[in-house]
């Protein structure tokens, strides 16, 4: 390996050593890729012509009126209906390029899943998709877009029968297959160089959004608000705004059903340094060290760990990391379908619930750029049983 | 002398590790199969400390992990239990298996200290590559017992050199890349890896991950390993209710794939 994949003492590579030859011939795809204008170039065009780059920067015109001027960053306008499309389709060029020809992923609430499918089917690789047993029955029709697209996928019955468990399973798959097969890791999780290639992949939504609030606005950000599980769209809009000072970073947690029990996902609030998917990272466990099942509302929130740079974000104390739980997520829902017409996924509710905490808190008429990272198709049945509809 | 080389020497560089899951699938009825592995003529033992994720383990022993954290068993129990054997069984080498997150909640100092205290003689973290390893060497290293790194087929050369230096005991190699569990992709002919250790200086081979009947020991051990570890098999067992005299049986029959040759070692050494 030629890099640590430290951010400040997190990160790194817990993985056992057959995984070795696997992250040591990632890496070096990556770097080569990272410095080929040619890989950039396909890789743009992609992202443009297929994935429908750049997505727009919409200023809310009802959602805060008069107490904060928020802007949304519409990754759920992109092809696959969330941010995840941007880095799936970085990696299977990637694993092209390594001469792979099958791809493996983990999915929570699908979305992920149905990214890589998509890829596989556009690129030709043969795709198999872990799936928790539990998040299969509670995402029937995301199962079935990824078997339309010709993955398949299979349930994962082990442990909580959810996202961590459906990464277990892949990993598995991966340290016998690595030879002929991809591991398409879906967040800032994972270990080296997984955090680092996924970020770099997921930056261009900050880079957009920040040119394009600099035209619109003519000022940068007061805020930038993401919910975070993994962390990846969060990095995602975060990194292009690291350097600017002035501009508040803030990580919205899965709350769940509140901070005090343990039905929340919210890793940096509530976890303690641990070591989990082949990163040190905060975690949720016991005293011995077991990792504990998560809650959230929001399937893609349900983690946890989190990607290890947000651990670093945080204890440097570059970036806030705040609670959303599940009804105030609801509530945001529902109040950016009633006055923006937008139905936003329940993960990218959680921080547009803050945004209007914040907006209420502060008397400065703020300017807060929000990332909406998926739209909510996906929720429709839940949010038909939550609201009572 | 350590108990490893002791052992090694005793064996004619044939030994048999039987492997099964501290806890699984209560304290009192795993110390009676521990005991077992031990009448069935193990020479070793490797124990695994339950952890709620071992994504190096096929089903078979994550099943046995959680069985073990099911029945409420925490890593102070496992350091219990491994007092208590060590007790009962002063000369057999002791090696535990776990993960990074088990050893770092405890303090990597802590655990590698309370691991001697109880008379384990070494540590074998699943998800430790040798990248990471430095830490948990000087751990070991302090606390008095071997640190165990996993060499494949598919290590690079610098990588054998460094396990060389920091790994001590023996150097757990895998039959085939994946993880634990039978399974029919099995390679058994690993002369060129134990070669290569064995240029760098490393501690004895032995060859782990599928060996499951006395047909997998026997060529292992023909081909070169100095001793084999059996694991889903024995917990397969466990897992179907077996009694610790079958497990034990099961052992024996392990045991006997060693034996032929451990006597023809002892006449061609006579």
């Amino acid at each position: 390996m030629l890099m640590t994949g430290r951010f400040g003492r997190f990160g790194g590579a817990y993985v056992p050593e057959i995984l070795v030859p696997a992250i040591t011939e990632l890496e070096n795809a990556f770097l080569a890729a990272r410095g080929d204008p040619s890989f950039q170039a396909e890789l743009d065009d992609l992202l443009t012509t297929y994935a429908g780059r750049p997505t727009p920067l919409t200023r809310c015109r009802n959602l805060g009126a008069g107490k904060a001027r928020i802007y949304l960053k519409r990754e759920d306008l992109l092809h696959g209906g969330a941010h995840k499309t941007n880095q799936v389709l970085a990696q299977g060029l990637l694993a092209k390029r390594m001469g792979k020809c099958r791809l493996i992923a983990e999915t929570g609430a699908g979305q992920h899943g149905v990214a890589t499918a998509m890829v596989g089917a556009l690129l030709g690789f043969e795709t198999r998709i872990y799936m928790g047993a539990d998040d299969v029955e509670r995402q029937q029709l995301n199962v079935f877009r990824m078997e339309l697209m010709g993955a398949e996928v299979v349930p994962v019955t082990s442990g909580g029968r959810t996202l961590k468990d459906a990464v277990n399973e892949a990993l598995r798959d991966w340290t016998a297959s690595f030879a002929d097969t991809h591991y398409l890791l879906g967040t800032v999780a994972g270990p080296h160089p997984f955090p680092l290639m996924v970020r770099e992949f997921q930056r261009v939504i900050g880079k957009e959004a920040r040119e394009q609030i600099l035209e619109m606005e003519g000022r940068l950000p007061d805020a930038v608000i993401a919910c975070v599980g993994g962390g990846s769209n969060a990095i995602g809009i975060f990194s292009d705004f690291i350097e600017d000072e002035g501009v508040a970073l803030i990580g919205v947690e899965a709350a769940g059903k509140g901070l005090d029990g343990r039905d929340h996902g919210a890793t940096i609030l509530k976890g303690r340094p641990g070591i989990l998917h082949g990163a040190e990272t905060f975690l949720l466990q016991d005293e011995d060290g077991q990792v504990d099942d998560t809650w959230s509302v929001s399937a893609g929130l349900d983690y946890p760990a989190v990607g290890p740079e947000h651990a670093h974000l945080k204890e440097s104390g570059r970036a806030d990391y705040v609670g959303v739980n599940d009804q105030e997520a609801l509530d945001a829902f529902a109040a950016l379908a009633r006055n923006e017409g937008i139905i936003p996924a329940f993960e990218s509710a959680h921080a547009v619930a803050f945004a209007l905490k914040l907006a209420e808190e502060r008397d400065d008429n703020p300017v807060l750029l929000v990332n909406v990272s998926g739209r909510g198709d996906k929720d429709m049945a839940s949010a038909q049983r939550l609201l009572g509809k | 002398m350590t108990r490893y080389a002791a052992m090694f020497e005793r064996s004619g560089q044939r030994a048999l590790g039987a492997f099964l899951t501290l806890g699984d699938p209560g304290i009192a009825e795993c110390e009676a199969y521990l005991d077992a592995l031990v009448d069935g003529g193990a020479d070793m033992v490797e124990l695994g400390i339950p952890f709620s994720d071992p994504v190096a383990d096929g089903p078979v022993i994550q099943a046995a992990a959680v069985r073990a954290l099911k029945a409420g068993v925490r890593t102070g129990d496992c350091f219990e239990m491994i007092g208590r054997f060590r007790k009962r069984h002063p000369d057999i080498p002791i090696g535990v298996l776990t993960y990074a997150n088990i050893v770092n909640a405890r303090g990597i100092e802590q655990f590698a200290h309370e691991l001697a205290e109880a008379g384990a003689d070494s540590l074998l973290v699943a998800d430790v590559p040798c990248l990471e390893a430095e830490p948990y060497a000087a751990a070991a290293k302090a606390a008095g017992i071997d640190l165990v790194m996993i060499a494949a087929p598919n290590t690079p050369q610098a990588t054998i050199e460094r396990i060389a230096r920091i790994s001590s005991g023996y150097t757990y190699c895998v039959a085939r890349t994946g993880v634990t569990g039978a399974d029919r992709r099995l390679q058994l002919d690993h002369r060129s890896l134990f070669e290569s250790l064995d240029l760098a200086g490393a501690a004895p081979p032995v060859l782990g991950f599928g060996i499951s009947s006395p047909d997998h020991v026997r060529e292992a051990l023909d081909h070169g390993a100095a001793g084999v570890i059996s694991g889903s098999a024995i917990v397969q067992r466990i897992a179907d209710g077996a009694s610790p005299a079958e497990v034990a049986a099961f052992v024996r029959e392990l045991r006997g794939a060693t034996e032929a040759q451990r006597l023809d070692f002892a006449s061609v050494a006579l």
